[in-house]
C-alpha cells in the first residue's frame, strides 16, 4: 500500500513539475559568482530552504494563505545550479496559476535574495523581471555643486584682478598728476621779471613801459 | 647694418612693450600652445592606423623639413620686427599685410571653436567627482523593468556622450534649442580664459606654469599605471610594432605632414606674438628646434599611455566577450558554475560543436578575437569621450583617474587657448583698436550649445582652419624669403642670434617647404573634391543603430563650408588690391600737384 501511495505521490509529481510544465518556472543560481570562496554547497537542504520561501511569498498572496511547503514542487535540478518548480494547490492536483507566482515571487523577491546572499542578477527566475532599483540619485547633481565652486573661485580671481588693477592705474595717475600740479602752480604764479610783475604791463595800452625800472633804489648811485 | 639701424627705432619705440618674466615662461607658452588635444587624441591614431612604429618615420622626416624650417621662421620675425602678425606682414610689405588679417581672422574662428571642446572636457571633469560614475549605467525606463531602449542598444557610455551630454539631433537642419548645462560650462570656460588672460603675458605667463606642466605629470602618472594594467603590454607591441608596407601609400606621408603642420600650430600668428615680447636678441634657432622637438616627443610619450590603456581595453573588452560566451554554454548545457575558463574555452567549444551543433547552433555566440577590440582606433573627441572613458571605467578607482585625464585634458586645451587669444589680441592691441585695460571675447560661441552644435563644430574643425592655415604658411615662407629677402633675413638672425643660418636651413626654407606646403595644398583640395562632404548623425531610428548614419550636407550648409574655407584667405589678394590701388592714387596725386595742395603744406613754410 505504501509503496502504491509512493509511486502515485512520485507520478503526480511528475505530471505536475517537468521543464516547460504549465505555470512552472525554471530557477538559474550562481553562487560562486556571487560569493566566490565563501560559496556553500547546493544541497537538499538549500532546497527546503527555498521551498520554504517560495510558499512564504504565496501565503502573502490573498486567498492563498494556507500554501505549505509541501504544495512547492522542484525538479531537474542541475549541476549549475538550475531547477524547476511549480506551486500546487492544496488538493495537489492542479498548480496555481503562474500570474500568482509571479507576482509573489515579484513582491518578496528581495527577502529570497537575501535568504540566499544572492542577489538579481545571481538568483534567476527566468521569466519573471526584477523591478531594477533605480540608481542613487543625489537631490542636487554633484556635478552642479563642483561648477558652482569652481565658477565662485573664478569669479573672486577676476573681481580681485580688475579691482587691483584699477587701484594701482589709479595710484599712477596721481604720481604724475602730483607733478603736473606743480607745474600749473608755477604757471598761475605771476611771471616776475627783475621784481616786476608782467602781467599788468599790457594794461598800460604800451605808452608807459614799466619793463624800465623806475624805483630809485635800483639805480646804482651817483 | 642698415637694417640694423634702420630698425632701431623699432626697438627703442618698443620699451613698454610687454616682457616675459623669464626666457622659460616664454618656452612654456609656446610649448603649451603647440602641445595641446591633438597630440593626444590624433598622433596616436594615425600611429596605430598607418602601420604604427613605421609612421615615426615619415613623421620625423616631415618635422626636419617642413615643420622646424617654418617654426624658426615665425619664431625669428616676430621676435626681430617685436608685432603681432597684422603688424609683422605690414611691415614685411604693405602688400602682404592681408596675410596678418587672415592668421587673424583664421585664429578667431578657432578660438570660437576650440573653447567648445574645452566646455566638453569642463562638463566630463565635473562629472568625474563621483562614484559611481554617470556613464557607467544606462537609465532606467519609465516602468522600471529595463533600461532606456536607446542606451540599451548604443551602450552606456554612447548614449552618456551623445544623449545625456549633447543631446544631439538626428539631423543637422534640425538645430534644437541651446542646452543649459553645456551653456554654464561655456560660461566658465570664457570666465577661465578671461581670468588668465586678463593682463595679457603678465597673467598668462603665470599661469602657463601650471597649465603647461600639469598634462606632463598626468601623463606620467598614467603612464606608470598605464604600463601594470594587464593587457597594456600587448597593446603596446601589437599598436608600435612597425609595419613597413603603408610607407608605399601616399596618404600616410600626407598626413605625417598634415599632422606635423597642425601640431606645431603653424600660421596661427600666435608663435609670431609669443616671440614679439622676447628681447631682441635671443637665440630663436634654440628655441625653435628645442620646442618643435619637445613637441613631438610629447606626442610619441602621450601615445605610449594611449596606446598602453587601449590595450588594457581591449583585453577587458575580449575577456567580456569570452565571458559572455561561456555563460551562455554553461546556462545553455547546465555545466557547473565556474567551470570553463577562458583557455579551455575554444576546446569546450570544439567538444560541443561535435557532439550537440544543433543546440550550439541556436545560441548567439559571438567570435572574439583580441585583435579585432585592438583594432578599433578612434580619435578626435571619440577617443576622449567615448573609449577612454569606457576604459576608466574599469580601472580600480575610476573617479580618480577620470578627474586626473580630464583635467590634464582641460590644462592642455587651456594652453592651447592661450596662444589662439594672443594671436587674436595681440594685433588688435598692436594696431590701438583696443584699449590695454580689459580684453572682450565674442560670445558668438553660444551657437555651438545648440543640439546640432556638434555637427557645426565638425565643419569648422574640417574646413576653417585646414586650407586657410596651408595657404598663410605658404604665403608666410614665400613673403619672408622672397619679398623680405634671404639675404636680409640672414642678416637680421645673424643680428638676433649671432651665427647666420647654415645651408640646411637655407635650402628648407627656399626650396623643401614651399614645395611640401604646395603638395599638401594639392592634395587637399583632390581629396576634398573626390568626396562630397558627408557627416555622420546620430540617429536613433537609423536601421543599423548605434552605427551613424552617413548623411549629405544641406545646399546651404556647403556654401558655409567653402565660405569658411576661403573667405579668411581673400583677406590677402584684397588687401594687397587695396594697397595697389592706394598707391596708384598716391602716385597720381603726387604727379598732379595742382589738383589740391594740403594746407598744412603752405604754412609749414
Amino acid at each position: 500500500m505504501l509503496w502504491l501511495l509512493l509511486f502515485l505521490v512520485t507520478a503526480i509529481h511528475a505530471e505536475l513539475c517537468h521543464p516547460d510544465a504549465e505555470n512552472a518556472f525554471k530557477v538559474r543560481l550562481s553562487i560562486r559568482t556571487a560569493l566566490g570562496d565563501k560559496a556553500y554547497v547546493w544541497d537538499t537542504d538549500e532546497e527546503y530552504l527555498f521551498r520554504a520561501m517560495v510558499a512564504f511569498s504565496m501565503r502573502k498572496v490573498p486567498n492563498r494563505e494556507t500554501t505549505e511547503i509541501s504544495h512547492v514542487l522542484l525538479c531537474n535540478v542541475t549541476q549549475r545550479v538550475s531547477f524547476w518548480f511549480v506551486v500546487t494547490d492544496p488538493s495537489k492536483n492542479h498548480t496555481l496559476p503562474a500570474a500568482e507566482v509571479q507576482s509573489a515571487i515579484r513582491m518578496n523577491r528581495n527577502r529570497i535574495n537575501s535568504a540566499f546572499f544572492l542577489d538579481d542578477h545571481t538568483l534567476e527566475f527566468l521569466k519573471i523581471p526584477s523591478t531594477l532599483a533605480p540608481p542613487p540619485d543625489a537631490s542636487v547633481p554633484v556635478w552642479i555643486i563642483v561648477f558652482g565652486v569652481i565658477f565662485c573661485i573664478v569669479v573672486v580671481a577676476i573681481a580681485l584682478l580688475v579691482l587691483s588693477g584699477i587701484r594701482q592705474r589709479r595710484r599712477n595717475n596721481k604720481g604724475p598728476l602730483g607733478v603736473e600740479d606743480a607745474e600749473d602752480k608755477c604757471e598761475n604764479i605771476i611771471t616776475i621779471e627783475n621784481g616786476i610783475p608782467c602781467d599788468p604791463l599790457d594794461t598800460k595800452g604800451g605808452l608807459i613801459n614799466d619793463g624800465f625800472l623806475t624805483e630809485d633804489e635800483r639805480l646804482t648811485p651817483l | 647694418m642698415a637694417q640694423a639701424s634702420g630698425m632701431d627705432p623699432l626697438v627703442d619705440m618698443e620699451d613698454e612693450r610687454p616682457k616675459w618674466d623669464n626666457k622659460l615662461q616664454y618656452l612654456l607658452s609656446c610649448i603649451g600652445f603647440a602641445v595641446g588635444l591633438g597630440n593626444i587624441w590624433r598622433f596616436p591614431y594615425l600611429c596605430q592606423t598607418y602601420g604604427g612604429g613605421a609612421f615615426l618615420i615619415p613623421y620625423f622626416i616631415a618635422l626636419v623639413f617642413e615643420g622646424i624650417p617654418l617654426f624658426y621662421i615665425e619664431l625669428a620675425i616676430g621676435q626681430r620686427l617685436r608685432r603681432g602678425s597684422i603688424g609683422v606682414w605690414r611691415t614685411i610689405s604693405p602688400y602682404l599685410g592681408g596675410l596678418g588679417l587672415g592668421c587673424f581672422s583664421v585664429s578667431f574662428l578657432i578660438s570660437l571653436y576650440y573653447n567648445t571642446v574645452l566646455l566638453w572636457v569642463l562638463w566630463f571633469f565635473l562629472n568625474s567627482f563621483q562614484y559611481p560614475l554617470p556613464w557607467s549605467t544606462c537609465p532606467l525606463d519609465l516602468n522600471r523593468t529595463g533600461f532606456v531602449q536607446e542606451c540599451q542598444s548604443s551602450g552606456t557610455v554612447s548614449y552618456f556622450w551623445y544623449r545625456q551630454t549633447l543631446n544631439i539631433t538626428p539631423d543637422i537642419n534640425n538645430t534644437g534649442t541651446i542646452q543649459w548645462k553645456l551653456f554654464l560650462c561655456l560660461v566658465a570656460c570664457w570666465a577661465t580664459v578671461y581670468l588668465c588672460i586678463i593682463r595679457g603675458i603678465e597673467s598668462t605667463g603665470k599661469a602657463i606654469y601650471f597649465t603647461a606642466l600639469f598634462p606632463y605629470v598626468v601623463l606620467t602618472i598614467f603612464l606608470v599605471r598605464g604600463l601594470t594594467l594587464p593587457g597594456a603590454t600587448e597593446g603596446l607591441t601589437y599598436l608600435f610594432t612597425p609595419n613597413m608596407k603603408f610607407l608605399q601609400n601616399p596618404r600616410v606621408w600626407l598626413d605625417a605632414a598634415t599632422q606635423i603642420f597642425f601640431s606645431l600650430s603653424l600660421a596661427f600668428g600666435g608663435h609670431i606674438a609669443f616671440a614679439s615680447y622676447n628681447p631682441p636678441r635671443n637665440n630663436c634657432e634654440k628655441d625653435a628646434v628645442t620646442i618643435a622637438l619637445v613637441n613631438s616627443m610629447t606626442s610619441v610619450y602621450a601615445s605610449i599611455t594611449i596606446f598602453s590603456i587601449m590595450g588594457f581595453k581591449a583585453t577587458n573588452d575580449y575577456w567580456r566577450c569570452l565571458d559572455r560566451n561561456i555563460l551562455s554554454l554553461t546556462n545553455e548545457f547546465d555545466f557547473p558554475e565556474l567551470s570553463i575558463s577562458r583557455d579551455e574555452y575554444p576546446e569546450v567549444l570544439m567538444y560541443l560543436n561535435a557532439t550537440q551543433a544543433d543546440r550550439l547552433a541556436q545560441l548567439p555566440l559571438k567570435t572574439c578575437h583580441l585583435e579585432d577590440f585592438l583594432d578599433k582606433s578612434a580619435s578626435g573627441p571619440g577617443l576622449a569621450f567615448i573609449v577612454f572613458t569606457e576604459a576608466v571605467l574599469h580601472m580600480p578607482g575610476a573617479s580618480v583617474w577620470s578627474v586626473l585625464f580630464f583635467g590634464m585634458l582641460f590644462t592642455l586645451g587651456l594652453s592651447s587657448m592661450f596662444g589662439n587669444m594672443e594671436s587674436v589680441i595681440t594685433p588688435l592691441f598692436d594696431m590701438g583698436i583696443l584699449p590695454r585695460s580689459i580684453p572682450k571675447e565674442g560670445m558668438t560661441a553660444i551657437c555651438f550649445t545648440l543640439q546640432s552644435g556638434s555637427y557645426w563644430l565638425e565643419i569648422f574643425d574640417s574646413f576653417a582652419a585646414s586650407l586657410n592655415l596651408i595657404i598663410f604658411a605658404f604665403l608666410e615662407v614665400v613673403g619672408v624669403i622672397y619679398v623680405y629677402g634671404m639675404k636680409r633675413f640672414c642678416d637680421d638672425i645673424e643680428w638676433m642670434t649671432g651665427r647666420r643660418p647654415s645651408l640646411y636651413w637655407q635650402v628648407t626654407w627656399k626650396v623643401v617647404s614651399p614645395m611640401l606646403l604646395f603638395s599638401i595644398f594639392l592634395s587637399y583640395i583632390i581629396l576634398l573634391s573626390q568626396t562630397p562632404p558627408s557627416y555622420k548623425a546620430w540617429n536613433p531610428q537609423y536601421e543599423h543603430f548605434p552605427s551613424r548614419e552617413e548623411k549629405l550636407y544641406p545646399g546651404w550648409v556647403q556654401v558655409t563650408c567653402i565660405l569658411l574655407s576661403f573667405l579668411p584667405s581673400l583677406w590677402v589678394p584684397s588687401v594687397a588690391l587695396a594697397h595697389l590701388l592706394y598707391q596708384h592714387r598716391q602716385r597720381w596725386k603726387d604727379t598732379h600737384p595742382e589738383s589740391g595742395l594740403k594746407p598744412q603744406e603752405s604754412r609749414s613754410c
